[in-house]
């Protein structure tokens, strides 16, 4: 167990020192690098906590597609990060008091948990994975019992894409599209016109 | 079982449909698709409004208990449904004269409520999530549709931080209630509760969280300062959908979400709710005085209502519910009228911004301006009214419950909130204007005003059905 706590507080060292560094650091490229290396690790935290499939989505969707999201704005936008930082300083020293003052009060509460009152919860070892996959585990409640939160997440999702779709889409006058369903429904009739030619008078 | 289980969020499952079905439908449709979606919307509300009243009337639990229904949550879900329509029926021609008409409007509205109306049923920490994510997510987007304002797009933007920001808070909450119950189902958490003689430190901290986000939903004071901001830039009505149904939803889950797993620790949260209700009622009352802008003006006033609702909930008893329930409906049908008549008033074919224009409206449109001071005046709880009452019930909740100070402060500040509102029924008959008003009102409009008026200005002679019904709803809550 004491190898176990070791990793443990090795790699939440890890995490707390890279989200510090994806808020402080100058570049923003930096940052999204430290914000990669935040997932990872996270990631790794999953997998001590034999909750593999976690650590694989965790990686698949957090640093395969958010991140290189991220690092594709961070690179095409030309955002002069300087000048949004700001004023940083001056926000510093309350934005550090209040900080302080929620960490003192979280501190009090792991702190002074009160021993008079009955305990009302089992705080269990970790759950046995030993029978089935995690995978399998999730699958089986995700469809079933949690049926109702997935459908609300799928509204939600959609939502979203709507949301994306309605603020930025934008019909800008004088742009050619093609379009292939005129482009097949041509046919020689409507293309090509037949006319008299008088003479010595020409067509306009 | 599976049809008990589908009949009993049957307006949920209408309203899902019936949305995706205008969606798709919308798409394909070109010119007419805003006119599709926006009146297909309306049979749609009406529907499912129809499917509310013949829900099965029971206290069994879905899906593994995610879900819950009882006539308190069906008389929210009547409200939110009605007060949509109300927006339906007031802002197309809006839309049109701004060229805002996007089919997405309609289905956005849609969305977000049924995110309210999974928020006001749910019976579970992570439905109660994710239905307000669903509510709010839809608001930020209508918050800044109007892409060609930049106060909108501000809107928009301020309103997805703060709410963003909120979110986080009420996570953090749930995993400290979670953490210290392991439950996140209303009734287990209660369960759970009823065997401590207090609350421990960190179960305090959670339940301060979530309030704290729920307060930030209802902008009670401390958490208000997106209000004003948020309902100037946003188009009218969408200020009108923010200011009248997410208000109703909010309020409706915090009494929920206290009562319910928490109610037996009410001297734990009153003390917090006693403060958020202080706050807004003075500042409510102070600072819209200094406010030109009519949405600003209406933002505060509304901030001022959130703060009486939450004297109610402070005293945590059946006759502040009661009282609560009856402020909700008044408070509908008041915002409804204010709303309608300021969309109908046009100067020189502007939207009124400033309530300095208002100034020589009573000389052109008589009636108009009777019913407008009539909203006032009930807004203000001067006795004839409906508004009046409103506060009446909440006050002698209050002084049942031996909290005599804060009846106290909250008689003082509506007597200093009255001054705004009678200081535009001053602008509207004294003040010397402009004659180039022009008040457009079709069937839908005056359809609104009508009803409205006729319920605030004679709520006096017969006002023991509502009561009545306030008062069956709020034993069903305990």
């Amino acid at each position: 167990m004491f190898i176990f706590s070791v990793i443990f507080y090795f790699f939440a060292f890890i995490i707390v020192a890279s989200s510090i560094m994806v808020i402080s650091s100058r570049d923003p490229i930096h940052s999204v690098l430290y914000l990669i290396l935040s997932f990872v690790t996270s990631a790794i935290l999953f997998v001590t906590l034999g909750a593999e499939f976690l650590a694989m989505i965790l990686i698949v969707v957090y640093v395969g597609a958010v991140a290189v999201l991220f690092l594709f704005v961070v690179m095409m936008l030309d955002i002069n990060f300087v000048k949004i930082k700001e004023g940083f300083l001056s926000y510093l020293p309350i934005a550090l008091l209040i900080s302080a003052c929620l960490v003192t009060e979280l501190i009090i509460i792991f702190i002074s948990k009160n021993k008079l009152l009955p305990e009302i919860v089992n705080y269990s070892d970790l759950p046995d994975f030993s029978s089935k996959s995690n995978t399998k585990d999730i699958g089986n409640v995700l469809y079933t019992d949690y049926f109702y939160l997935f459908q609300i997440s799928g509204l939600i999702l959609l939502v979203a894409m709507i949301g994306s779709i309605v603020l930025t889409l934008r019909t800008r006058p004088g742009v050619k599209k093609q379009n292939i369903a005129e482009q097949v429904f041509v046919s020689t009739k409507s293309r090509i016109i037949k006319k008299k030619v008088p003479l010595r008078k020409g067509i306009k | 079982m599976p049809y008990i289980n589908s009949i009993m969020f049957l307006p949920e499952l209408i309203l899902t449909i019936g949305t995706l079905f205008i969606l798709t439908v919308s798409t394909f449709l070109k010119n007419i698709s805003f006119k599709f979606s926006f009146n297909a919307s309306i049979l749609l509300l009406v529907f499912s409004l129809y499917s509310v009243t013949f829900d099965i009337d029971t206290n069994l639990f879905n899906y593994d208990n995610f879900f819950d229904n009882g006539a308190f949550i069906d008389f929210i879900k009547i409200l939110i449904l009605f007060g949509t329509l109300v927006f339906f029926l007031f802002s197309e021609e809006y839309f049109y004269d701004l060229n805002l008409d996007k089919f997405e409007i309609p289905i956005l509205i849609l969305f977000s409520v049924l995110g309210m109306m999974i928020m006001i049923s749910c019976n579970n920490l992570i439905s109660m999530y994710l239905g307000i994510e669903l509510q709010s997510l839809s608001l930020y987007i209508l918050a800044s549709i109007n892409k060609k304002s930049i106060k909108s797009t501000e809107a928009g933007l301020k309103y997805f931080i703060l709410g963003a920001l909120s979110s986080g808070i009420l996570l953090y909450g749930c995993s400290l209630i979670y953490g210290f119950t392991g439950a996140l189902n209303f009734q287990e958490i209660e369960l759970k509760l009823s065997v401590l003689p207090q609350l421990d430190l960190g179960l305090i901290f959670g339940l301060v969280f979530i309030i704290v986000s729920l307060a930030f939903k209802v902008s009670a004071v401390p958490f208000h300062m997106w209000t004003p901001d948020v309902y100037e830039g946003s188009p009218t009505p969408i200020t009108a959908f923010f200011a009248i149904v997410t208000k109703i939803v909010a309020v409706g889950l915090l009494i929920r979400f206290l009562i319910l797993p928490f109610g037996q620790f009410v001297d734990d949260w009153s003390q917090i709710i006693i403060f958020l209700s202080i706050s807004s009622m003075i500042l409510g009352a102070l600072a819209a005085m200094t406010q030109n802008n009519i949405n600003r003006l209406l933002a505060y006033s509304s901030i001022g209502h959130i703060g009486y609702m939450l004297i109610g909930l402070a005293t945590g008893a059946e006759t502040g519910i009661r009282g609560i329930i009856i402020y909700l409906c008044i408070y509908l049908f008041m915002n409804a009228a204010v709303f309608t008549i300021l969309l109908s008033i046009k100067i020189n074919g502007k939207y009124i911004e400033n309530i300095k224009s208002f100034a020589g409206l009573s000389k052109k449109y008589p009636i108009i301006s009777f019913i407008i001071s009539i909203m006032m005046f009930s807004m203000a709880g001067i006795p004839p009214f409906a508004g009046f009452f409103s506060k009446f019930y909440i006050f002698i909740s209050a002084l049942e419950s031996k909290l005599v100070f804060l009846a106290i402060i909250g008689v003082l500040s509506s007597v200093v909130a009255a001054f705004y509102y009678i200081r535009i029924v001053k602008i509207i008959y004294f003040d010397d204007g402009l004659d180039n008003f022009e008040v457009i009102l079709n069937f839908r409009r005056k359809l609104i005003i009508f009803i409205s008026t006729i319920f605030i200005a004679f709520f006096i002679i017969a006002p023991s059905y509502i009561i009545d019904t306030a008062q069956e709803l709020s034993k069903t809550i305990f």
